[in-house]
């Protein structure tokens, strides 16, 4: 948008910022330094509130998913190969009737062993991309073989600018606001279970 | 006496809490360190986000137009504010043209320092907090106390009765568990009735035109999926080249703040959704300025991890609203003064100059050299109080002048022995916190005429 504001502030920049700079620094690598990225995943997840299940199949999930939730009355998910009923996110149009999910059921793009992250954009929502953060608990089904060591080596995989909306997610919604005593389940899911798969 | 010490004065008379705020606040240090020292990298990684941003700053203006270029064909709406005024106004605008009544926000530094609530709320519109933190003070009529940790000067007691008088919680109800799920489903309401949502922004990516936001409650996600327009505010420092430096920057970034491996979201807006506006607003309120000031550039490196203030021996006694400003702490000091150096001429004299903020800081700021040079520039441009002015010319006076000089020690020596009251009193502000040296008979220049130059020769 053109406004005198604009040309003004990026003027005093041009008069302002240093007259040169250091080179910017490229290819920026860590050797990796984990035996087991899923082992250390999985542990990285347990200190931060969630849990790692090692699952061979999707038969092993859907079956976990029942004992776990016996009572979800609403599960989102759009998981061709999971049998256990939900409802697709794509069929809902008002992302607002997501508030009732009791769990939402998502696939994970990439996991990052050193951090619990799990790459996530909005072609895995169904569209919604408040999905992951308004069912009550979230589970996500990621392949043991997308994880990588760290960040570094995740962007180097990841297109995080391939979609509108993606992020990083790393267990459940947390806060420790009060006398920072961790509490889980702020306004996000209040539970994350990811599935290793394979 | 200063408007920090009065009001850290005032902080210091329940002595259990200040040590209570002293311990919460090195705990989060000693969680910051042991995240820290697990990664073999952390240095490099601290010298590879200097220099990114070093090097951004030196092409702030390039990136910017790499990014605006970019955005927009994402279809983000871009504006540019030059101070404080304007970006309140451009929020007020975007919220008036679309009929918009009911905002949630969450955390964002860069509107505290613009006090854009109070201003909205001056015109009509109710803004609801959602951090946890930040919703507890909001209740309070309080400002923020620490920029990562809004609510850490209170204990869970106080969030009880705030919780009990708003949200109707049992009387005497301290358990965070119970006053965090009330906290949950009271915002969860203000989440799905919202008509617009306020967020400020982490990182924003030239190359993809793109910006990051971390939470680790998923506020900010709440609101912005859910309302028809999401509103980004950020200051025009904190744009870094590419997508790829964001794998610095987020393992610092919380591993300064609270110890943890990353944010529980980091979220990449790169397009509105479908039928979402999205705006972003840039500030510039006072950057450019310090752009220019090769002293104090360096501040505008900073990630808002919080990480200096929990180390800070100072802020840990003093409490974050001791620091009058939107962002307190050590970083604090070296901002505020170039917003508004006569308000702020009190905070660079509010630090013990001991480095351990320069020693955490995750993009490697020279915090406690910045807070030196502030005073030296402060006491120049005349903006000490008399008392302090006094103080530094009379020593100057008497360090100049070595006559006189030693002619004080003998005095100040004598006093000491013959009349300890003189200086052990409650007018001495020295005397507040420790007992006076027994003085020497003599002093070493005394001393060194007697014995030295005589033990050399032999």
């Amino acid at each position: 948008m053109e406004s005198k504001s604009r040309l003004q502030i990026l003027e005093k920049i041009r008069q302002n910022r240093p007259s040169e700079g250091p080179a910017l620094p490229e290819n920026i690598h860590f050797e990796p330094n984990f035996d087991d990225l899923a082992l250390k995943f999985a542990d990285t997840l347990g200190l931060i509130g969630g849990t790692a299940v090692f699952a061979p199949d999707f038969a092993f999930i859907a079956e976990d998913l029942r004992l776990v939730f016996p009572g979800a009355q609403q599960i989102v998910h759009g998981i061709a190969a999971l049998s256990l009923v939900g409802i697709h996110p794509e069929t809902i149009t008002d992302p607002h009737d997501l508030a009732l999910a009791d769990l939402a059921i998502l696939p994970g793009q990439l996991g990052v062993a050193e951090s619990a992250a799990i790459w996530l954009d909005e072609t895995n929502f169904g569209g919604h991309r408040v999905l992951p953060f308004i069912a009550q608990h979230l589970a996500i089904v990621l392949e043991r073989k997308n994880l990588v060591h760290n960040l570094h080596a995740a962007y180097a995989q990841v297109n995080a600018a391939a979609t509108g909306f993606g992020l990083w997610l790393a267990g459940p919604s947390k806060t420790a606001d009060i006398e920072q005593a961790m509490v889980i389940g702020a306004h996000g899911a209040r539970s994350l279970r990811v599935y290793l798969l394979g | 006496m200063s408007k920090h010490a009065q009001a850290a004065d005032i902080f210091n008379l329940d002595e259990a809490r200040v040590d209570w705020h002293d311990e919460s606040l090195w705990f989060m240090r000693q969680k910051r360190d042991k995240a820290a020292w697990s990664l073999p990298e952390w240095e490099a990684l601290r010298n590879l986000a200097s220099t990114i941003k070093d090097h951004s700053l030196a092409h702030l203006d390039d990136y910017w137009l790499v990014f605006e270029k970019k955005a927009e064909a994402n279809g983000i709406q871009i504006h540019w504010a030059a101070d404080a005024q304007e970006h309140n106004q451009i929020v007020l605008d975007i919220l008036r043209q679309n009929d918009l009544h009911r905002i949630v926000k969450s955390k964002s530094m860069l509107t505290e320092e613009c006090h854009l609530n109070p201003f909205l709320e001056k015109n009509g519109i109710e803004v609801i907090d959602t951090d946890l933190g930040e919703r507890i003070v909001q209740m309070r009529d309080e400002p923020p106390s620490h920029i990562v940790m809004p609510a850490i000067h209170l204990k869970r007691e106080d969030v009880g009765i705030t919780f009990h008088q708003h949200l109707g919680t049992d009387e005497g109800a301290t358990d965070p568990q119970y006053l965090t799920e009330a906290a949950r489903q009271h915002l969860r309401e203000k989440f799905i009735q919202a008509e617009a949502a306020i967020t400020g922004v982490n990182f924003a990516i030239a190359e993809t035109g793109g910006f990051v936001v971390c939470t680790n409650e998923g506020n900010a996600d709440m609101g912005a999926h859910l309302a028809k327009i999401h509103i980004a505010c950020m200051g025009l420092e904190k744009i870094i080249p590419k997508m790829a430096h964001l794998g610095v920057f987020l393992r610092l970034l919380a591993r300064s703040a609270t110890g943890q491996p990353i944010t529980t979201y980091s979220s990449h807006f790169h397009a509105p959704r479908e039928g979402q506006q999205m705006h972003l607003v840039i500030v510039d309120n006072g950057r450019t300025t310090q752009l220019g000031r090769a002293d104090f550039r360096n501040s505008l490196k900073c990630i808002r991890c919080g990480a200096c203030f929990n180390t800070c021996p100072v802020y840990r006694r003093s409490g974050g609203h001791s620091y009058h400003t939107a962002v307190g702490g050590p970083i604090g000091i070296i901002l505020a003064p170039n917003i508004d150096m006569k308000a702020n001429a009190d905070l660079p004299f509010a630090s013990t100059l001991c480095g351990s903020c320069t020693n955490v800081c995750p993009v490697k700021i020279d915090i406690h050299d910045q807070i030196w040079k502030w005073r030296q520039v402060v006491v120049a441009e005349g903006y000490v109080e008399t008392g302090k002015k006094k103080g530094i010319q009379l020593m100057n006076y008497v360090l100049s002048h070595p006559k006189v000089y030693r002619l004080m020690g003998k005095i100040g020596r004598r006093v000491l022995r013959l009349a300890p009251f003189l200086a052990n009193n409650g007018l001495n502000p020295w005397y507040k916190h420790r007992e006076m040296p027994t003085a020497p008979a003599e002093s070493f220049r005394e001393w060194y005429l007697k014995n030295g130059a005589h033990g050399i020769k032999k």
